[in-house]
């Protein structure tokens, strides 16, 4: 069942999506050579409990950390280790907060020190995709529009999109109903009716769509080992169109994502 | 189309395969290949070889199934 939130609730989740974004923006100004997955994870949870809130990966169905931090070829659930990052890396981490039983959730892919080319237009790619599907968020319209949206940005770039891992209702769950899908028909699925939240997640690779997970049960690569890009923003969907919850806040310097995307 | 008859068998992960896919050794003794259904394909599932899940099997295909559920 899809809930439909009422403003204050969407207020609510905003709360824990801000305490998300000011995450990733503290994290962004460690993501150097030389420091651990490790210690960016302890960074993020003593920032989040600093917060007033709890690390809502930590412990979810077992996941050992507070952050997902996926290298190069990882695309998802990167489980945080003594791993020393490099120069010319990519660096996806996943963050979630809880705050009054309301879940935020966002991912940024950064760049440590300089990269190639091909990742940085893979990264900047992968945003735009982000963005073109968080326009098609709008009530009226079928929730495959986001991901068709996205497929056809990615795709027409030449990269592929990750067809196993989606992105999903938030709320008063980390992941709840409906799944959101990077690819599709446009006008399929459900209505998008004002009050959705949604965290949607474009997972793009350079090479082939396909991962697979590790021994480890959890981190997810490509099968080609091409490298992968993930950006995800929590959304509300209101009478005006999508919001975005895990942006930087009205009036505040805006630190993370790109502005013109 | 009518809504096809499915069956309900539990069985065990042998291999993990790539897109979220899985050789599952059900308890007759088949082996199976078996896909995470819809709403279990979100993110931060984690089945390793071994785990005891339950398949749903088409009649029409008794060597493809869809992992509905996962024992603790």
């Amino acid at each position: 069942m899809i809930y439909l939130r009422s403003e204050n609730e969407i207020a609510k989740i905003k709360e824990s999506n801000q305490i998300v974004y000011k995450t990733l923006e503290v994290l962004s100004k460690e993501m150097k050579p030389g420091i651990t997955t490790r210690q960016l994870d302890q960074i993020a949870e003593d920032f989040i409990r600093s917060q007033g809130a709890r690390p809502a990966f930590k412990g979810y169905n077992g996941f050992p950390a507070s952050i997902c931090a996926s290298i190069d070829d990882q695309v998802v659930h990167g489980i945080p280790s003594d791993r020393v990052l490099q120069e010319g890396e990519i660096v996806g981490i996943d963050v979630g907060a809880e705050k009054d039983g309301y879940y935020g959730d966002s991912a940024y892919t950064f760049a440590i020190g300089t990269i190639d080319s091909a990742k940085e237009r893979l990264m900047t790619v992968t945003r735009e995709a982000l963005y073109r599907g968080i326009a098609k968020a709008v009530p009226g319209g079928k929730l495959s529009d986001i991901g068709n949206a996205v497929q056809s940005h990615a795709e027409g770039e030449g990269y592929s999109v990750i067809r196993v891992l989606v992105g999903h209702g938030i709320g008063r769950e980390l992941h709840e109903s409906p799944e959101v899908p990077n690819y599709g028909r446009p006008g399929h699925g459900p209505e998008l009716r004002v009050g959705m939240c949604l965290a949607i997640e474009p997972m793009v690779n350079l090479g082939q769509h396909d991962v697979v997970t590790l021994d480890d049960g959890w981190t997810v690569v490509t099968a080609d080992h091409s490298p992968s890009a993930h950006y995800e923003h929590s959304i509300a969907i209101t009478e005006n169109g999508p919001m975005i919850l895990s942006d930087h806040a009205d009036g505040m310097e805006n630190l993370l994502w790109p502005k013109n995307d | 189309m009518a809504k096809e008859r499915l069956i309900k068998v539990d069985g065990t992960i042998k291999e993990n395969l790539p897109n979220a896919s899985f050789r599952v050794e059900l308890e007759n003794g088949h082996e199976v290949l078996a896909h995470v259904s819809g709403k279990m394909r979100m993110h931060f599932i984690k089945i390793l070889p071994g785990d005891k899940v339950t398949l749903e099997l088409s009649p029409y295909d008794l060597t493809r199934g869809r992992i509905t559920y996962r024992y603790k």
